[in-house]
């Protein structure tokens, strides 16, 4: 198991290797836009420019960025969107917003998710399942922003309930209910989706499950229903639904784009649309590393827990 | 023990049948077919077939609703946008007929509107929902609620224009007898007093609905009512016999009542202070460079520049484009990018995965590698990248359709991957290698057909999720395709969201659009699946 973690880990990191060098090529194969600001953050920046060896090969440059951002934590300069400001910096800002508005998304959803697709799987062909699966469809087929609006203009343009857009967490903090108020219609919005995505795997395995033989097994020796489901039936389906919670939890960290710019969110996603319609190179690379980064990290820890929870697999992977 | 004798003869038998031959009875029933079963367990499907048929419906409307709507998408309508919809011949539905509720009008606001309908002859009031009292720090205020029709509250608006056009307008008013140009009014005359207060109207003048002010106000835009009416503020031709001929002042006046002597048009509403009087001696227009500036009632101005009534179907959006043609025209990009891509991920995945698939070993293992390394990077990354390297060179549209076939194919690679691993050990295979028959002919004759219909299923299942990343990405901006003489729904939803509070329907129409063609492309892309999937088969029943 762990020689098969390690091998996937290293494979990953091959992987994005790889991916980063073709982003850097493609990057600095663009024509080099002069950096905006006053003279004395423009020559801040030449001096930058300067220190990671843009009259250099490309291939060197390379090396130079992966040394300064391991050496120094240095992901260059903001060039033509937040002149002159450092890209770590900024990012490590605007981070937290979009985490916590993702943790609380997952807290409530994954939980939702799994009762209903228990449920629906428990009265399959029912009317309840029926319901509960029309439900899922329509929600995993329209896509986030559309229920984003439709809340948006109920919750503040109709009834006025709740504010517009996210506050700014210096205001109030980041825990408190003014804050907490403002991030509902986001929360609501991203929760959807995750949450017609988890009634629909766990019903689907639920529902695989409770046919198979060992169901029957477990009946007939003496439990009753709830005991034969809740220590049976759910430890298997666990199997499925685990790894993708884990996966749910890394992917909070990327957040939604589009949810972030309907609600004016301060987070990541705002970031990346802004450098790239200002066309600012460094903040684009770093943002590019992030999200490949958290994509292909989602993927194998989706991966690897499947061998952590499944003893089969696990044993699997000694022969 | 005893002995049994059993002697049988010949005799004693005797045949089942003589008559009739002992091989297979001809099957009555017709042999059903793959496709002709997996197409009548789909039509069972009844979900599925609905959803068919709405998408049908919606590529209907793509491809009829730009051809129907008598709009382009250059024709832009600086006054008429945001408007709601219309469609005269439904207004009594109570949602074509272009109105908006609008609460709390005082009466400077009430007064407006009226004073709207006597100059235009359009009542821009369609119903009084409500009339109160409420209490301010002023006194006692009136109130009303008001069901406005927008199209009509637009009222008189300022136009520049040649002198020609200017004719011309005159021309057809006489031809038609309907009223465009309604007598001007200079800033001066606006409010009383106009020494001290001229900097005031002027701002009024300019301000939003400058031109629909006909009558002396105060300062504030609250007109002045003398016994209850209205105070006209045009704008009359002065007259030159009032002064000493020859004088400045003479001189003046001299060339301004001739500066458009060609002027012969009547004004149809009647004259709000003077009905006996034909008011000939207004002016309706004053010079602006080479240029006439006039009052113009713009709901008749725009039927004489268009040629007919504005009514929007789906409204208009914020540049004042008909919103059934953008909406049109977004649905025909969308629906072909998603086919174009889907095919070419097609063609491409389809090879890719056969070769990896059919020699397997060391090839399977490289190209692996590969596409596992292209899968890694995001979609709007890589769209992002396409965009800024080729968007210059190729156009935005082939750029975008590059970026979606760039790591769109890898799924439909591995999906057919899958099925060639499947198929390739089985015997029929063996037999036909045995005979002769290449690697290519076995790859694309004998295992390729077998896994024909997953590999449909899927692509059918690729159009919603292109669908959906082109209207976020469109969305967010990060692709334009302003500029390619295509519209898109995505960024039509970022002008309707701006909006959403004043406007709603600018958003509701292509998010219904768009929710509609996701969720009936899922139900027909999973009824497809499970149609093709044989091993379901007999399970529904």
């Amino acid at each position: 198991m762990f020689k098969y973690a390690l091998k996937r880990i290293l494979l990953m990191l091959f992987t994005f290797f790889v991916i980063m060098l073709i982003c850097f090529v493609l990057i600095k194969a663009l024509p080099v836009p002069l950096p905006q600001g006053s003279e004395a953050q423009k020559q801040q920046i030449m001096a930058m420019r300067e220190l990671r060896g843009y009259n250099k090969p490309v291939m060197e440059q390379f090396f130079i960025y992966w040394y300064r951002v391991f050496r120094y934590g240095d992901f260059g300069m903001g060039e033509q969107y937040l002149v002159a400001t450092y890209v770590a910096e900024e990012f490590m800002e605007r981070l937290p917003a979009t985490m916590l508005l993702n943790l609380y998304s997952i807290i409530f959803s994954i939980p939702i998710g799994i009762m209903l697709g228990i449920y629906a799987a428990l009265r399959k062909n029912k009317w309840q399942d029926h319901v509960i699966s029309t439900g899922v469809m329509i929600f995993i087929s329209v896509p986030s922003f559309i229920y984003a609006f439709i809340i948006q203009y109920i919750f503040y343009s109709k009834l006025g309930l709740l504010p517009q857009i996210m506050e700014s967490p210096s205001l109030h903090g980041w825990f408190s209910w003014p804050m907490f108020k403002s991030m509902i219609m986001p929360i609501m919005s991203l929760s959807f989706g995750v949450i017609a995505g988890f009634t629909r795997v766990t019903r689907a395995e639920l529902t695989e499950v409770l046919t198979s033989e060992f169901m029957l097994l477990a009946r007939t020796k003496g439990l009753t229903k709830s005991q034969s489901i809740f220590r049976h039936a759910l430890r298997n389906c666990a199997v499925v639904i685990v790894p993708s919670i884990m996966g749910e939890f890394i992917g909070i960290m990327s957040g939604s784009l589009v949810i972030e710019s309907i609600f004016s969110v301060p987070g990541v996603g705002a970031l990346y649309v802004n450098s790239v319609t200002a066309l600012d190179y460094n903040y684009f690379m770093m943002l590019n590393a992030f999200y490949t980064f958290v994509g292909l990290l989602a993927g194998i820890v989706v991966d690897i827990s499947y061998g952590f929870i499944d003893p089969r697999i696990r044993m699997g992977g000694k022969k | 023990m005893e002995k049994n004798n059993y002697n049988i003869t010949p005799e004693s038998f005797e045949f089942v049948q003589l008559n009739s031959n002992i091989h297979d009875v001809k099957l009555d029933s017709k042999p059903v077919s793959y496709l002709k079963d997996a197409m009548r367990r789909f039509a069972k499907n009844k979900g599925s077939v609905v959803a068919a048929c709405i998408i049908l419906l919606l590529i209907l409307i793509a491809i009829f609703a730009p051809i129907i709507s008598p709009y382009q998408l250059t024709d832009r309508d600086r006054v008429y946008s945001n408007k709601p919809p219309m469609i005269a011949s439904l207004a009594n539905s109570g949602f074509w007929d272009g109105c908006y509720n609008i609460k709390s009008q005082n009466e400077t606001d009430y007064i407006k509107y009226n004073a709207i309908y006597t100059e235009t002859g359009y009542n821009p009031i369609a119903k009084v929902n409500k009339t109160y009292v409420s209490q301010t720090v002023n006194g006692e205020v009136t109130l009303r609620d008001l069901h406005l029709n927008t199209y009509y509250s637009e009222g008189v608006e300022f136009q520049t224009i040649t002198l020609d056009e200017y004719k011309a307008i005159q021309e057809y008013q006489n031809e038609n007898n309907v009223q465009i140009l309604v007598p001007y009014v200079m800033p001066g005359d606006l409010v009383p007093n106009s020494q001290g207060t001229f900097a005031d109207s002027q701002t009024l003048w300019n301000g939003d609905g400058g031109a629909n002010y006909w009558y002396k106000v105060d300062k504030n835009g609250k007109p002045i009512l003398k016994n209850g009416q209205l105070i006209p503020a045009y704008k009359k031709t002065p007259n030159p016999d009032l002064y000493t001929k020859g004088s400045q002042a003479w001189l003046n006046a001299y060339l301004e009542s001739t500066q458009f002597p060609e002027y012969n048009s009547k004004r149809i509403a009647s004259d709000p202070y003077d009905s006996t009087k034909k008011n000939t001696g207004y002016v309706y227009g004053t010079y602006k460079g080479d240029s006439v500036h006039v009052r113009v009632i713009y709901y008749n101005y725009y039927i004489y520049k268009v040629g007919h009534e504005p009514q929007f179907w789906f409204g208009t959006e914020q540049y004042g484009r008909c919103i059934m043609e953008v909406v049109g025209r977004g649905a025909r990009f969308s629906l072909l990018l998603a086919l174009c891509v889907s095919v070419i991920n097609l063609t491409l995945g389809a090879l890719y995965g056969a070769i990896e698939g059919y020699y397997g070993g060391a090839i399977d293992m490289t190209m692996e590698r590969i596409s596992d390394i292209l899968s890694g990077v995001p979609l709007m990354i890589v769209v992002t990248l396409f965009n800024l390297h080729l968007a210059g060179k190729t156009g935005v549209v082939p750029a975008f359709i590059l970026a979606f076939v760039a790591t769109g194919w890898i799924g439909m690679a591995s999906l057919v991957r899958k099925q060639f691993y499947r198929f390739k050990g089985q015997e029929y295979i063996l037999a036909a290698r045995t005979l002769g028959a290449s690697d290519w002919r076995l790859m694309f004759k004998h295992i390729f057909p077998n896994s024909l219909g997953t590999i449909i299923t899927s692509c059918v299942l690729v159009i919603p999720g292109v669908i959906g990343s082109e209207t976020m990405l469109t969305y967010l901006n990060i692709v334009n395709l302003e500029s390619s003489n295509t519209a898109s729904i995505g960024a039509l939803m970022q002008q309707g969201q701006a909006c959403m509070t004043t406007t709603p329907h600018v958003i509701v129409f292509p998010a219904i659009f768009i929710s509609l063609l996701m969720i009936c492309f899922n139900l027909f892309g999973n009824g497809l699946r499970d149609a093709f999937n044989p091993s379901l088969r007999g399970s529904e029943d």
